[in-house]
């Protein structure tokens, strides 16, 4: 039997949540910390470059911040606020009571959230990690990035590279076992069969990043010899492992965007996802090409015609499945009846905005002329099309759609639009330009550049874009201040055209989640119930005792121990003119410290029975009154 | 296709319009560039045509579905077309063929092994922190910063690094390839139709002064290049004036750089007053048509030999500010800066 357990208040609440909502917003927050640190970045690289042989900054300092700009926009600005929806919403569209494993789920947060936080220190232990954010060597090797910044790029992210690739796994597991009864596969929600393809790419692409970040560790901490020349180590091999996890790393960031997309549309044009099926394939068949085409960045390498051709081919393959997504959330809305709400307005704009970084990637896919495009601000502007027009858009019309379901209140649809407007067209202004500025031979990540190429006027436009968008996120926190403001009195469907499980319950969600199972009739399952004139789902279960997981601080620890860890392994061959310091990391004992609490707190978790504890029907009857 | 002949001549006009002629891929100067560039116009009128499609579309919907007030009724629920799904699954397709075709026949084309054409002159470019060097093998000539080629003619590229990589781009005649450690070699070629100056690249994030690792290709007639072969291979403009900044010059410059074709740690310095750049970044004149003025050389290199982190942060030079008297600074800069070639006298208008 399930024994009392106590029930954490205040900050102890948090930091051992096993909820699944709580972790969302967790995930949220630490992602909206890192999208600022990231943000502010891009504003500093912007500010250098508003004009030729500007010296706002030097050259080192710049190359420190579009190396942590990418790092931690890909790895903690995107992936946390993607898994925060996952991890909110997943659940609720299938209609089960938590994640398959609650507190490998807490896990995979706080260690990609120390892992994160172990990158960004290095702003202020003052060694940053210089050499972009894909580290290609030699320039990451001791020999020329002897200070401790890429130490902590390759211990950074393999923490929280740990967090996440635990995510994954935990979101295949659910996804596969958790569905409620009727929900098939091909009844999930797109959001939800995103959310699965992009869980398994996670688990198939950080190994490899992790591998490759293991090998590089090796080689600056304990002089391992992968990717030094002289000793028969080669610096192609660690490319080639940086871009098998770094192409499917951006399927992983783009999919879980067109499944919001796919949901929203759909919600807002009153009608059901124009060509399911063929959505479902297409999101299936671009994750599995996603792990075809990795050499398409490396075709300036020399990789030789043949590598160079396939790769090509496959590349220019994935418009396919791309263009199939596209006309059919322009065939949902025909013969729709479209409301123009902020999470729409992300949504709609997200198409066309996609469409454009998705050609200028094809025109990338062209090897020959890829030549020219490769390395330039061709495809600054093509990524970040793709990343700010595709995934932040997605993710800010994911956010306003949610955001009820998540806090109980709606953000302010006014403010949520002139937020839109100042973002997307800011957004166009700071990167349609940068096609051209590449085409007329501007390189990417130059701290400074020659007056007189053409590069100028483009440049300062460039910048008063990118101003407009961080005064667009600004709006967006002041939103989120004034409705946190808000008295939460939001019925389960606030939108009015909820289609799927998540609005049938109450907003917010209760920590059950579902009182009782529903029994899943139909894809759109809660639209089908609405227009069979039903008011609520049909139950699978009669309401009953409902059982719970037990907080826990152990995830908590653990990562603690790896971050005590990362460090002691980092600093084991410095010199801190200190006896006791240079004996403690010296003889690695920080380190064996860190990894101590990690297996200790893990071996607690073996050896200690913790059942849960049980909501009995009474309790769910009295919240019920009181909602 | 017919019909698409008026909006791809539009783009050339349009496109070409882009750009200085000796920096823009949009500006095409050698035959590598140019397919490149009829590539880059096939591959935007295909994606104009798709992206016009789409916004077409979305702005229609947009508009005719809008909900207007009062509006409650809800729409037909349809969950597909098979017609439809298979059009724009199959368009796109023949769309990418079309691409595809040339795509391969490039790559191909461009992957061209010239060293051993005995037309064809080889060049192994180095990349350095932070600046390039060419030799030329065949010609025992070694060089720094200014890339001097035979206009009209295969220049065979032989491509590596001496420490992290760098990639060897000059847009206006071809795309880049990356300079890689031993292991890794890559060979590519350029060619210019005309004589003319271009800009060259690092594209390659190497360091600090990335940004600043810039060279320049010189195309020179026939004639030119054979007068500045024989030029280079002679030896080197003997020390003028005092003995003491001779002694100077080769106790602190040549210890590290070169003046004959020997190889060196840092930039050969043979011909240094026609060089269209100090340290490659610091331009003597903005574009061909102005002269190389021997006081901007002067000066630039005054800065460059006194201050050279300010100049190029990262970069290996010593700064000699201390270690050189002003007669011995004065006397290196002034030999340097009017060390010129006689074969490139006309094209630096010198």
């Amino acid at each position: 039997m399930a024994h009392t357990v106590k029930r954490h208040r205040g900050i102890m609440d948090w930091l051992t949540t096993v909820d699944h909502k709580k972790i969302g917003i967790l995930y949220l927050l630490a992602g909206a910390l890192f999208f600022g640190i990231g943000g502010i970045e891009a504003i500093l690289i912007r500010i250098q470059l508003i004009k030729p042989m500007n010296d706002f900054v030097d050259a080192q300092t710049f190359n420190e911040l579009i190396t942590m700009h990418g790092t931690t926009m890909i790895f903690l600005g995107a992936m946390p606020i993607i898994l925060a929806l996952m991890n909110v919403i997943v659940p609720l569209q299938i209609g089960a009571r938590d994640v398959a494993f609650p507190f490998l789920n807490a896990l995979g947060f706080w260690t990609f959230f120390f892992g994160g936080i172990l990158l960004n220190l290095s702003w202020l232990i003052g060694s940053v990690p210089d050499a972009g954010w894909t580290s290609y060597l030699p320039l990451a090797s001791v020999d020329y990035s002897n200070s401790h910044g890429v130490d902590f790029y390759t211990i950074g992210l393999q923490i929280s590279g740990l967090g996440t690739l635990i995510g994954g796994i935990n979101f295949l597991a659910t996804i596969i076992n958790m569905r409620a009864p009727g929900m098939s596969f091909m009844r999930m929600p797109m959001f939800t069969w995103a959310s699965f393809i992009t869980s398994a790419l996670i688990l198939f692409a950080f190994p490899a990043v992790t591998v490759g970040l293991i090998l590089l560790m090796f080689d600056r901490l304990f002089g391992g010899n992968f990717f030094y020349v002289p000793n028969g180590g080669n610096v192609v091999l660690w490319q080639h492992i940086f871009w098998i996890f770094g192409h499917p790393e951006v399927y992983i960031l783009i999919l879980p965007a067109f499944g919001i997309i796919s949901d929203v549309v759909s919600t807002f044009s009153r009608k059901r996802l124009f060509g399911y099926s063929s959505m479902v394939f297409a999101t299936v068949l671009i994750g599995f090409l996603g792990f075809m085409v990795w050499a398409h960045h490396m075709f300036a390498v020399g990789l030789g015609p043949v590598a160079n051709a396939l790769f090509s081919i496959a590349t220019m393959l994935i418009a396919v499945p791309t263009g199939i997504k596209i006309f059919n959330w322009l065939f949902t809305m025909w013969g729709g009846s479209i409301q123009f709400t902020a999470a729409n307005m992300y949504a709609i704009s997200f198409i066309p905005t996609f469409v454009m970084g998705g050609v200028t990637g094809v025109m990338l896919a062209s090897a020959p002329a890829d030549f020219q495009f490769h390395d330039t601000y061709f495809v600054v502007a093509h990524f970040h099309y793709t990343i700010v027009g595709g995934l932040v858009l997605g993710l800010f019309a994911g956010l306003h759609y949610w955001w009820p379901k998540m806090f109980g209140r709606m953000l302010n649809e006014p403010l949520g639009k002139v937020t839109f407007w100042l973002f997307w067209i800011g957004f166009q202004l700071t990167f349609f330009i940068q096609h051209f500025l590449g085409l007329l031979g501007m390189q990417r990540r130059v701290f400074t550049y020659l007056p007189n190429q053409g590069f100028d006027k483009m440049n300062l436009v460039s910048t008063i874009g990118a101003i407009m968008m961080g005064v667009g996120v600004i709006l967006f926190l002041v939103n989120v201040v004034i409705t946190s403001t808000k008295p939460k009195n939001l019925g389960n469907d606030p939108w009015g055209d909820g289609r799927t499980l998540e609005w049938t319950i109450p907003s917010p969600v209760p920590e059950y989640n579902f009182k009782q199972t529903p029994l899943v009739r139909g894809y759109d399952a809660w639209w089908k119930e609405k227009m069979e004139g039903n008011t609520e789902m049909p139950a699978a279960e009669p309401v009953g005792s409902i059982h719970m997981p037990s907080p826990s601080i152990l995830p908590f620890m653990m990562s603690v121990g790896l971050f005590v860890a990362g460090f002691g392994f980092m600093f084991a061959k410095d010199d801190f003119g200190n006896t006791a310091l240079n004996f403690l990391f010296g003889n690695h004992l920080i380190a064996a410290f860190g990894l101590l609490i990690t297996f200790g707190c893990m071996f607690l978790r073996s050896v200690k029975d913790d059942h849960g504890y049980h909501i009995e029907p009474e309790e769910l009857e009295q919240k019920g009154v009181k909602a | 296709m017919k019909r698409l002949l008026p909006l791809f001549a539009g783009l050339v006009l349009l496109l070409s319009a882009c750009g200085r002629s000796d920096l823009s891929t949009l500006n095409p100067q050698g035959p590598v560039a140019d397919k490149q560039f009829d590539l880059m116009l096939l591959a935007i009128t295909i994606m104009t045509i798709v992206v016009v499609a789409v916004f077409g579309i979305a702005i229609y919907v947009v508009i005719r579905y809008r909900r207007r007030p009062g509006q409650e009724e809800i729409p037909k629920q349809i969950e597909g077309n098979h017609k439809l799904e298979v059009i724009w699954t199959v368009i796109p397709i023949l769309l990418l063929i079309i691409l595809a075709v040339p795509t391969v026949k490039y790559v191909f084309a461009f992957a061209e092994d010239y060293s051993g054409d005995p037309d064809a002159v080889n060049v192994k470019v180095t990349g350095h922190q932070f600046w390039w060097e060419f030799e030329y093998t065949d010609l025992g000539i070694n060089t720094a910063h200014d890339l001097v080629i035979p206009k009209g003619k295969k220049i065979a590229i032989e491509l590596r690094t001496a420490d992290v990589l760098h990639s060897f781009w000059v847009p206006a005649i071809a795309g880049k390839m990356d300079t890689n450690p031993q292991g890794n070699v890559n060979k590519m070629f350029i060619e210019a139709y005309e004589a003319g100056l271009y800009r060259g690249k690092c594209a390659e994030f190497c360091g600090q002064s990335h940004a600043l690792m810039e060279f320049k290709v010189k195309s020179v007639s026939e004639e030119t290049f054979k007068a500045w072969v024989a030029e280079m291979k002679a030896e080197p403009k003997a020390f003028e004036g005092d003995l003491k900044v001779a002694e100077s010059f080769k106790q602190n410059c040549l210890t590290c750089h070169a003046i004959d074709n020997a190889p060196a740690l840092g930039p050969n310095l043979k011909g240094f007053g026609s060089r269209e750049a100090v340290a490659g970044i610091m331009l003597n004149r903005e574009t061909a048509d102005e002269p190389i003025e021997q006081a901007v050389v002067e000066e630039h290199l005054r800065q460059w030999i006194t201050e050279p982190q300010k100049v190029k942060p990262g970069n290996t030079m010593p700064a000699f500010k201390e270690q050189l008297s002003e007669e011995e600074l004065d006397g290196i800069v002034k030999y340097l800066a009017e060390y010129k070639l006689e074969s490139l006298k006309e094209f630096n208008k010198q």
